[in-house]
């Protein structure tokens, strides 16, 4: 094979989804093969089964929207608050020299060992799920952001100089928009880490959503619906991922050409 | 010889130690086509960018109508070598935003961006992308944007450098077919002598590092200049004191690093 070269679009396509199903088929000839007892780990066709009962009789639908309106909420609020301020430090730099060194000190703490502390000042209810959400995804939003913004081209920012441009309008219009599409898919990235913070709330503490679907199957040595739930999370999460690519594409064409 | 619009007085830059321009003095006359040539590395682009108020000179002043330059300002209109026109907006708006960051109506906007782009030929253009435009186009469409901002005059850092050369020599054209009907006020940096020698009223020489102005002259061909003026006497001889005069300086420059080496 040469390397970097590319692949049709059909190609791309039969290969991807043919991974899907070799690893469904693995799956399917170790569970039914008998290679794995049923206790660790069931097979595809129960796993099915009991989804459809998940769904169908314990309204796991509402445990769905729990979750997702958790990720939501608690993303749309880390990234509310990180925008400005991550603009704020790209553009400015004693901003950033004021904050920077302690934003990234702060996104190493370990979002989920603040669970024991949330709980304590917020109890189990949904202002200890979205805070958790927000310490994971906020640091890690403001510092990627201020990189992009910090990181415009500077002959660019000349031009808007020479044109005219004053501090202000340049950070409006050659700051904020030069780095849109980037800023755009740093959303995109963390709000799949935002998907992670939620499950482990909810593990921990919670009397509805996914992830606490799976702590009460855990209990039941269920694993046909605690792999259902994972999957389920694994869907919504590439459904949002490809809502969020299709949204950039529309939202900055330009950002596409010449790649 | 027109009054002076532009006064150099005394400017000087160091980086640290190094002193990439030594105290420099030139007046720019209003409506003259100035270019400076000179080895790369010599200063001159340096000395454009204090004209611009991008960078600060150590020592001395620059005067534009009497004012001292304090940084950058929709006065001193500039194009660079590289292609700096803003990828997200369209060949329209990249010609509107000094328009827009001066507060016009829009109309009016569109009608002075719309004029510009006929000038330099990309009438059917307005609506595409940088990226979709070939580097000439590019190049084209940063002159309207600059031109459309009416500035008081227009500085030019190797802005066709980038260009292969057929390219190149058109793009020296058209800007030359624009400044004969304006006569905007040009300081254009280069270290092409041809295109010094074709697109200058003047020339001026600079020394390799540190820089001086080292050779100032009129350039003898009158206007309009057709291409074919380059391959004239006047030209070649011109052409002929200015190739050694550069040569000189590029052979100082090269003593001089391997002297550091």
């Amino acid at each position: 094979m040469r390397p970097l070269t590319p692949v049709t679009p059909r190609a791309r396509a039969v290969l991807g989804v043919s991974f899907f199903v070799l690893f469904v088929a693995v799956w399917a000839a170790v569970t039914f093969g008998g290679l794995v007892p049923k206790i660790f780990l069931a097979d595809p066709v129960q796993m099915l089964r009991s989804g459809w009962v998940l769904m169908t009789e314990m309204d796991f639908a509402h445990d769905i929207g729990m979750t997702m309106w958790r990720v939501i909420g608690g993303f749309l609020i880390a990234a509310a608050l990180a925008l400005p301020l991550g603009v704020m430090m790209g553009a400015y730099k004693p901003v950033e020299a004021f904050f920077e060194p302690f934003v990234s000190f702060a996104r190493y703490l370990p979002a989920s060992a603040f669970i024991p502390l949330l709980i304590l000042w917020a109890g189990i209810g949904e202002a200890q799920k979205l805070a958790l959400i927000f310490i994971g995804s906020f640091f890690q939003l403001v510092l990627m952001i201020a990189v992009t913004v910090g990181n415009t081209r500077r002959d660019l920012v000349e031009a808007a100089y020479t044109l005219g441009s004053s501090d202000s309008s340049l950070v409006r219009r050659v700051l904020i928009p030069g780095a849109a599409p980037e800023i755009a898919e740093t959303l995109r990235m963390v709000l799949g880490w935002a998907w992670t913070y939620v499950i482990v709330a909810e593990l921990i503490g919670a009397s509805s959503g996914i992830g606490h679907m799976i702590t009460d199957s855990q209990a039941l040595l269920a694993t046909d619906q605690i792999i259902f739930g994972i999957i389920v999370i694994g869907l919504i999460g590439l459904a949002s991922d490809l809502l969020f690519k299709w949204a950039n594409r529309r939202l900055f064409p330009w950002a596409q050409l010449g790649r | 010889m027109n009054k002076s619009i532009l006064q150099v007085r005394g400017v000087e830059r160091r980086f640290d130690t190094t002193l990439a321009l030594q105290a420099t003095d030139i007046d720019i006359a209003e409506n003259d086509f100035v270019t400076i040539l000179g080895p790369s590395g010599c200063g001159k682009s340096t000395l454009l960018r204090i004209v611009a108020g991008l960078d600060v000179q150590t020592a001395g002043e620059v005067l534009l109508d009497g004012q001292r330059i304090s940084g950058p300002g929709a006065d001193r209109g500039m194009v660079f070598q590289s292609y700096t026109l803003f990828p997200w907006l369209t060949v329209l708006d990249n010609v509107c935003f000094g328009l827009r960051e001066r507060g016009l109506p829009s109309e009016q906007q569109l009608d002075i961006a719309h004029g510009f782009l006929a000038k330099v030929g990309l009438k059917g253009f307005a609506n595409h992308y940088p990226k979709q435009l070939s580097g000439g186009m590019q190049q084209r469409t940063a002159l309207a944007r600059a031109l459309a901002n009416k500035p008081r005059m227009l500085l030019m850092d190797e802005p066709f450098g980038a260009l292969d050369h057929q390219t190149r020599e058109l793009m020296q054209e058209l800007l030359l077919g624009i400044w004969e009907a304006e006569r905007k006020t040009v300081l254009f940096v280069t270290h092409d002598i041809d295109e010094a020698v074709f697109m200058g009223t003047r020339v001026v020489v600079m020394s390799a590092r540190p820089g001086r102005i080292k050779l100032d002259h009129t350039v003898p061909l009158a206007h309009p200049r057709h291409y074919s003026v380059k391959t004239t006497a006047p030209f070649s001889e011109l052409k002929a004191e200015l190739t050694e005069a550069v040569r000189e300086e590029v052979l100082a420059a090269q003593a001089a690093s391997a002297a550091l080496a």
